[in-house]
């Protein structure tokens, strides 16, 4: 391997998300099929067209300290709390500008995403603005509602000085983050990054902001079967926050410090629609240019993908141009391909939504099981793919591969692919 | 018109609330940012709680003087109305 194309592993993974306060908890929720989301119960949501969401399953002043959490974002928290799990998972005890740390700080990347940054924040301190005067707006308002405050943040606590980056993409700004980590390390540029997507939106603007758009499901008087991707009676999305955080190494440092790999990180497939800021290309042909990249710059063998964790995010649209993509770029091989839709559980994480689905995404492929796709009780006719429903499933043994899918407003279409180790 | 002990306590309290460093750590020689890991925006916040409390401005040139709580204290002792 020359120093230009070296192999990326994934050596940690960490989680903050609606259905657990980290990876293990997650993972066990979603091969239970268990769903996140519940009824908003603030008063503040009362009068709201959409009344459901999917919080987290922790809050995180439970977790973080209490001059911490008041100049960190919500969004920050939880990249920070799932950075954390993820570095002490791939075995760091220290950061890296402690002298006894197995990684130089030199060489240590951050590279952490939101679709729309610290936007409570912004919101919440505006309404201090307005009622209780200029001298009481926070002077940390600035680094807290930055888009780049959860990667700055995370690059600070582990000491990352080989850069911190936020590439910003709506909802596919997490898949970005990481595919943007992996480069990093492939080029040469780093040798351990910690990566992933994070997102706390939950609040009244958003909502009634993507509410308006038409984007998101009204079922709000059956909270956990809202999120129904592919289903004939989806309306839309529901949306989630947290946290999803993979610690990127490459391979040959991850071997000279003896610590377990979860799989390999095979690379990145990317596109663009030029279509509309927020209707999908009908057709898929944006995301089939995605995959028809990721296979030709990668190499990787088509007939090695067995899983793809779809973006499928419940909308009547995107479902469907997600499915036609994959047929067209995988062809028959699609119908060995085990599809799963972790939002019909966790909910749409908007930019953190790249981040917990890649951290599901290597436990699939760790332990060889598809999560299922809850609440599919009727299958859409133009859904010509195999769809996990009902069950988790068992994936194959020997050597096999697996798809994370990330597509965001403005056209952006980001393909994540994984190999098992 | 509060006393040495009332100011210090106050101090104490907001330092507390706003670094999580205990209130019997905050003493009069300590420096806000060495000591009680407040930085220049926290203190802006510690400024503007004492402000609230005291019932005294501390505008934001002044700020600049007050490195140790010693240093606010006196400030706060000498303005208050």
């Amino acid at each position: 391997m020359t120093a230009e194309n070296r192999t990326v592993v994934v050596t940690g993974i960490g989680a903050f998300t609606p259905l657990g306060g980290d990876a293990a908890s997650t993972w066990e929720a979603l091969l239970a099929g268990r769903s996140g989301v519940a009824a908003l119960t603030e008063e503040w949501a009362a009068d709201l067209p959409v009344r459901i969401a999917a919080r987290t399953a922790i809050e995180p002043s439970e977790i973080l300290p209490r001059p911490l959490c008041r100049k960190l974002d919500r969004s920050a928290q939880f990249a920070l709390i799932a950075a954390r799990e993820a570095w002490a998972d791939a075995g760091f005890e220290t950061p890296a500008t402690d002298e006894s740390s197995a990684i130089e700080p030199e060489r240590l990347g951050a590279v952490i995403a939101s679709g729309i940054g610290g936007v409570t924040t912004l919101l919440d301190q505006y309404d201090v603005l307005k009622e209780k005067g200029v001298r009481k707006v926070s002077p940390h308002t600035v680094p807290m509602l930055m888009p780049n405050s959860p990667s700055a943040n995370v690059g600070i606590e582990v000491g990352a000085r080989a850069g911190v980056h936020t590439p910003v993409s709506a909802c596919a700004s997490g898949a970005e983050a990481i595919g943007y980590a992996i480069e990093m390390i492939r080029t040469g540029r780093a040798d351990v990054v910690v990566a992933g997507g994070t997102e706390a939106a939950i609040h009244p603007l958003p909502i009634v902001a993507f509410a308006n758009m038409m984007a998101m499901s009204k079922n709000n008087d059956a909270p956990q079967h809202a999120s129904r991707p592919y289903d004939k009676a989806r309306d839309g999305f529901v949306l989630g926050e947290g946290a999803g955080v993979v610690i990127l190494e490459s391979a040959e440092h991850a071997a000279a410090r003896g610590v377990r790999v979860y799989c390999e990180a095979v690379g990145q497939g990317l596109s663009s629609d030029a279509h509309h800021i927020a209707q999908p290309e009908p057709t898929g042909s944006g995301v089939a240019r995605a995959l028809a990249q990721l296979f030709e710059s990668t190499g990787l063998d088509k007939a090695e993908v067995v899983h793809v964790n779809a973006h499928a995010t419940s909308t009547p649209q995107g479902d469907i141009a997600e499915i036609k993509a994959l047929r067209k770029e995988l062809g028959e091989h699609l119908d060995h391909v085990a599809v799963s839709a972790t939002k019909s559980m966790t909910g749409h994480l908007l930019g953190g939504a790249g981040g917990i689905e890649t951290v599901a995404t290597v436990q699939a492929l760790y332990h060889r099981m598809a999560p299922p796709t809850i609440n599919l009780d009727d299958v859409d006719d133009e859904v010509d793919a195999d769809i996990v429903r009902i069950a988790a499933r068992e994936l194959p043994q020997g050597q096999i591969a697996a798809l994370n899918n990330s597509f965001g407003f403005g056209g952006h279409n980001v393909v994540l692919a994984f190999r098992s180790v | 018109m509060a006393t040495k002990d009332e100011v210090l306590e106050g101090l104490a309290e907001i330092v507390n609330e706003i670094a999580g460093i205990p209130a019997e750590d905050v003493e009069l020689e300590k420096s806000f940012t060495d000591d009680l890991d407040v930085d220049s925006l926290s203190m802006v916040e510690v400024v503007v709680a004492a402000e609230e409390r005291f019932d005294v401005k501390i505008p934001d040139d002044e700020v600049k003087n007050l490195k140790t709580v010693g240093d606010a204290v006196n400030y706060i002792l000498a303005n208050a109305s």
